[in-house]
């Protein structure tokens, strides 16, 4: 039988919420149920795949494995909060353009875990770009446009006016 | 010898080519989704609520194969919240993706045949009732032997797992003899014989499958099903079927798919099961498999055992093959007479083979169905090939690349099989990666534990012919333009993340001188779109391109004919450019696109058109003909670099290089991803992925989850150098073939050839994991045979050979014995 529902509240893409759910369920199935942001996926729900990642004060956390009464109080960013003032946040402009959006179902929770590497380091790495997001898998891209898209927009978000090199939109001629 | 004997083929017309000027085909064009997906904006299957909407579970089998002998389902039904029960026998009708294999239930009546096999569904207020409720039915069962691998099914032809086939436990038998290949081998001057192993894997898409189904009551009586499925249209047909409803009845709508990879082409259990709850219980009904239902739904590669004998001459030229293919084919049909025809088809596509004998031979066994994964049947044998062709320079003491390239096959050529030749860029596709990778200082002259590899591919683009025999086109497009200068072009193709929503918004663009975010795109809704047969076998760019070519230049010559009165210029010199309609001769004298159209609108109506496509008829009539038909052939040439440590047997691949001829590339962006999402998959299907199960506890699968079921992360990827090669056919939009599948095929054997360069064994199986180097190492210290690899092909009772005279011994593409149907096979057929 269903748990009498709790009340909690926090902070979600920059504004309080209160919203009401049985207490047994995860940050993932709040957002996507109960406050209908379904920009948050899932792929496995057992944390193995990094699909449902989400920020919770800035760090990237795995949403199915966090119950929903363990955000009371905190800060959490989903994909719905990226975008601002009308305009795509440079990192999902940055994957669109170079496709490293494809099917966009793991999409979400990779730009989550980039722009919590890029509020670290404002010039990753590209080995840095791979470990930040080793625990996310991405069956269609290969990783190598997300990789490109996370430099790119890293470098736009440092005030560059940077383009994408010509063998990554074309192959080496 | 073969190659001056081939009949020349007369190339059609170029299509879709006007002034020669390409405009917006072949840019990097961002994807019409691509703001919807880093949005999460994006409505997945699972995004999807509804009013009053139930969940569904299923209950599945925990028995490999057994006879149900009772099931009790009044303590399930009797729990609060649950709203309905089904069993096999309240959905008795069978269905199948192929007309040849109607063998599945949506539910199991009499029998399981794998674990995870549907036994009961459920629908509930929630998923945690619905979970609860499973517990409560009660099913009785009686073990059978469990029929455990493709060996295991030939030698117990009982307890037979489906009553059908071609005896015992085998479901398909294939025997065709292309030439007289004892004659070919006799005029070798050198014979091999090699064995190897395809393990199989899966698709594992990031999306679980997931379907919502609605049921308007009478008197409307319709059914609208959303699911995450590569084809619509054969799910709507499944439907038709087994829920015994009209067609016009049904509506299935394809969300975007979260990742298909084949995974999601057939008709599923859960599909039919939650549509069938929703006409119970009135209300929507949802499932989402579990990552776990996932692993069973399957489809996934065929673990395959090939041998492959070849004859050549001194300087590398075939003179005959003969390659045998066994497949493990799990407990289902699925697509899998067409997986084990595709084990056979495209050995002649690359390279020159004058004679050509194939037996391929599918199993029934007690595991989760295979079916088609990206590359569908063909990257086992072309591992095999590959493999086997660098043993056989390596014995002629020929640079494979150079074997490769001396015998090419030619373009517009006949094959041994029957197969088209159109356009041919494999030559070009080996040079760029030979120069490229530094070929010619790296093989064989690296240090210990490095090596580099090379092997080649070919892929269809699109099958000829339909997966049920009917004459009607493979692609429909309907198309409108509006008044505003807009347009919005229907089509039932499905986006399964390659992107080929954006190739219709790119050719439409093209032809009216649009941009491709004017073009608005409806795809994969059965009501509100022409049928395209699906994203499966590549085919997509190909054949919904050409019926978009065909709408917008309907509609082009429509707004033409009208704008070239307004102008007072003939209809020849309007152009269509930048949102304008101008005299070609002078730029300057046009309108604006939207008021063309206005004015055509004004004229005549309406300004709607269709297009559809269906590819020609193949040149091959023997029975088997219809599995390696494409209207256009892709190729790839890949280069691995490879790390081993012989200490551990860990193989590293620090980089590839890939060739890819993709005729013309229609969107740059998406051919780099599909390019580079193939070298991925190969990948890991080289190195880490496999479908394992405990042998010795009831088939039951080792690793259905995403920890264990290993696929590369970002910290094994390897590095790709890609070249885009475009060698344009007749046959395509523009000349462009496929690059979603073939990309793959390369990239397990250039890896395989790569670790035998580095440390001198043959691992002659995939996934090449460290285990096996490491004991292939091991026997090459103790002077065994330094290998790993399969040992024996198992006899088969094959049938008589189909005989097919090859174009060059004039024949007509008819069998002349053994091509009839045969008894058993007719007697099947529904």
């Amino acid at each position: 039988m269903p748990d009498a529902k709790v009340k909690l509240a926090f902070e979600l893409n920059s504004e309080p919420v209160e919203v009401a759910f049985a207490p047994h369920k995860t940050l993932l199935e709040v957002l996507r149920e109960d406050l209908g942001l379904t920009g948050t996926k899932h792929g496995c729900e057992l944390g193995e795949c990094g699909t449902c990642t989400v920020l919770v004060d800035g760090k990237p956390v795995l949403s199915c494995l966090v119950l929903g009464l363990a955000c009371a109080g905190h800060r959490v960013k989903t994909v719905e909060g990226m975008a601002g003032g009308g305009s795509l946040h440079p990192l999902q402009d940055a994957f669109a353009e170079l496709g490293a959006a494809q099917c966009g179902y793991c999409t979400p929770a990779f730009l989550l875990a980039a722009e919590a590497l890029l509020g670290e380091t404002a010039r990753p790495t590209r080995d840095e770009i791979k470990q930040a997001l080793s625990g996310n898998l991405c069956r269609c891209t290969g990783y190598l446009k997300i990789y490109e898209a996370v430099e790119l927009a890293a470098a736009r978000l440092r005030g560059e006016d940077a383009k994408p090199a010509p063998e990554s939109l074309y192959g080496v001629r | 010898m073969a190659s001056g004997k081939k009949a020349a083929v007369t190339q059609p017309a170029a299509v879709g080519r006007s002034d020669g000027q390409l405009r917006v085909v072949g840019k990097a064009i961002r994807k019409v989704d691509a703001t919807a997906k880093v949005t999460g904006a994006t409505r997945f299957a699972d995004d999807l609520f509804l009013p009053r909407m139930l969940y569904a579970k299923l209950l599945r089998s925990p028995h490999p194969h057994a006879r149900i002998t009772g099931i009790e389902t009044s303590k399930a039904q009797a729990l609060p919240g649950v709203k309905a029960v089904l069993t096999g026998r309240d959905l008795p009708i069978p269905f199948g993706i192929l007309p040849v294999s109607q063998d599945e239930h949506a539910l199991a009546i009499d029998k399981v045949r794998f674990v995870g096999d549907p036994v009961a569904g459920i629908a509930a207020a929630s998923e945690e009732i619905a979970t609860a409720a499973l517990d409560l039915i009660d099913v009785r069962y009686e073990s059978l032997r469990p029929i455990t691998d493709a060996e295991d099914a030939i030698t117990h032809p009982e307890p037979r797992i489906h009553d059908y086939g071609d005896g015992g436990n085998l479901h398909k038998l294939v025997n065709l003899e292309f030439g007289d290949v004892a004659e070919g081998f006799a005029e070798a001057d050198l014979v091999r014989e090699d064995l190897l192993f395809f393990e199989g894997s899966t698709h594992l898409p990031m999306e679980q499958h997931a379907a919502v189904a609605d049921w308007s009551p009478l008197p409307d009586g319709k059914l609208t099903l959303w699911s995450s499925t590569q084809t619509p249209h054969y799910v709507h047909r499944a439907l038709a079927k087994v829920l015994e409803l009209a067609p016009a009845k049904i509506r299935v709508v394809a969300t975007p798919n979260g990742g298909g990879f084949g995974g999601k082409s057939d008709p599923f259990s859960h599909e039919i099961v939650v549509a069938k709850l929703a006409m119970l219980t009135g209300r929507p009904v949802k499932i989402t498999l579990t990552r776990e239902e996932v692993f069973y739904c399957h489809r996934g590669r065929h673990p395959t055992l090939m041998w492959v004998k070849t004859g050549v001459k001194r300087d590398g030229a075939i003179t005959a093959m003969h390659f045998k293919s066994l497949l493990d084919g799990g407990g289902y049909g699925s697509y899998g007479v067409a997986s084990t025809y595709y084990t056979g088809a495209l050995q002649t596509v690359t390279y020159d083979v004058p004679r050509y004998k194939f037996q391929g031979a599918r199993a029934f066994t007690n595991k989760p169905p295979c079916g088609p994964k990206r590359g569908h049947g063909t990257p086992q044998p072309r591992f095999a090939l590959e493999v086997h062709l660098d043993k056989i320079a390596e014995q002629l003491e020929m640079d494979p690349a150079e074997l490769r390239l001396k015998h090419l096959v030619p373009p517009n050529s006949l094959t041994a099989n029957w197969l088209k030749i159109g356009s041919m860029g494999l030559g070009e596709c080996i040079r760029r990666v030979i120069d490229g990778s530094g070929w010619r200082q790296k093989f064989r002259k690296l240090p210990p534990g490095q090596g580099i590899g090379l092997a080649c591919s070919s892929y269809i683009t699109g099958a000829g012919l339909p997966i049920y025999w009917n004459p009607l086109p493979h692609s429909g497009v309907q198309l409108k333009c509006d008044r505003g200068g807009g347009v919005t072009v229907f089509c039932g193709s499905t986006e399964i993340g390659q992107g080929s929503d954006s190739i219709l918004a790119v050719l439409v663009a093209e032809i009216l001188g649009l941009d491709p975010f004017d073009v608005a795109v409806v795809t994969g809704d059965t009501d509100l779109t022409p049928v395209d047969l699906g994203s499966y076998s590549s085919r997509v760019t190909l054949m919904t391109g050409n019926a978009c070519i065909q709408a917008a230049e309907r509609a082009r010559d429509a707004i033409a004919s009208h704008a070239a009165r307004q102008l007072e210029v003939p209809v020849a010199r309007v152009a269509f450019a930048d949102r304008r309609v101008f005299d070609l001769e002078d730029p300057t004298h046009g309108l604006a696109f939207a008021d063309a159209v206005q004015l055509a609108e004004a004229a005549q109506g309406t300004i709607g058109t269709v297009g559809s496509y269906t590819p020609a008829p193949s040149p091959g009539r023997y029975r088997g003909a219809g599995v390696g038909p494409s209207p256009a052939y892709s190729y790839s040439a890949c280069v691995a670099l490879v790390d081993v440590d012989p200490a551990s047997g860990i193989v590293r691949v620090p980089r590839v290089w890939i060739a890819h001829d993709v005729g013309r590339s229609i969107n740059a962006t998406t051919v780099m991803g599909q390019i580079e999402g193939s070298v991925y998959m190969g990948l890991g299907e080289a190195l880490m992925e496999e479908m394992a199960y405990r042998g010795n506890r009831n088939v039951v699968h080792k690793i259905p989850s995403l920890l264990e079921y290993k696929s590369p992360t970002t910290l094994e990827m390897c590095d790709v150098v890609t070249y885009v090669v475009q060698d344009p056919d007749p046959n395509g939009p523009f000349g462009a073939k496929e690059c979603g599948q073939g990309p793959l095929l390369p990239v397990p054997p250039a890896v395989a050839n790569a670790v035998y360069d580095a440390v001198g064994v043959r691992v002659d199986e995939v996934p090449i994991t460290p285990e096996k180097v490491f004991k292939a190492l091991r026997r090459k210290e103790k002077g065994e045979p330094a290998r790993y690899g399969p040992a024996t092909f198992p006899e088969i009772a094959w049938p008589e050979p189909t005989r097919v005279p090859t174009p060059w011994e004039g024949g007509d593409g008819r069998a002349v014995e053994g091509g009839g149907r045969r008894a058993t096979e007719a007697a099947r057929r529904p």
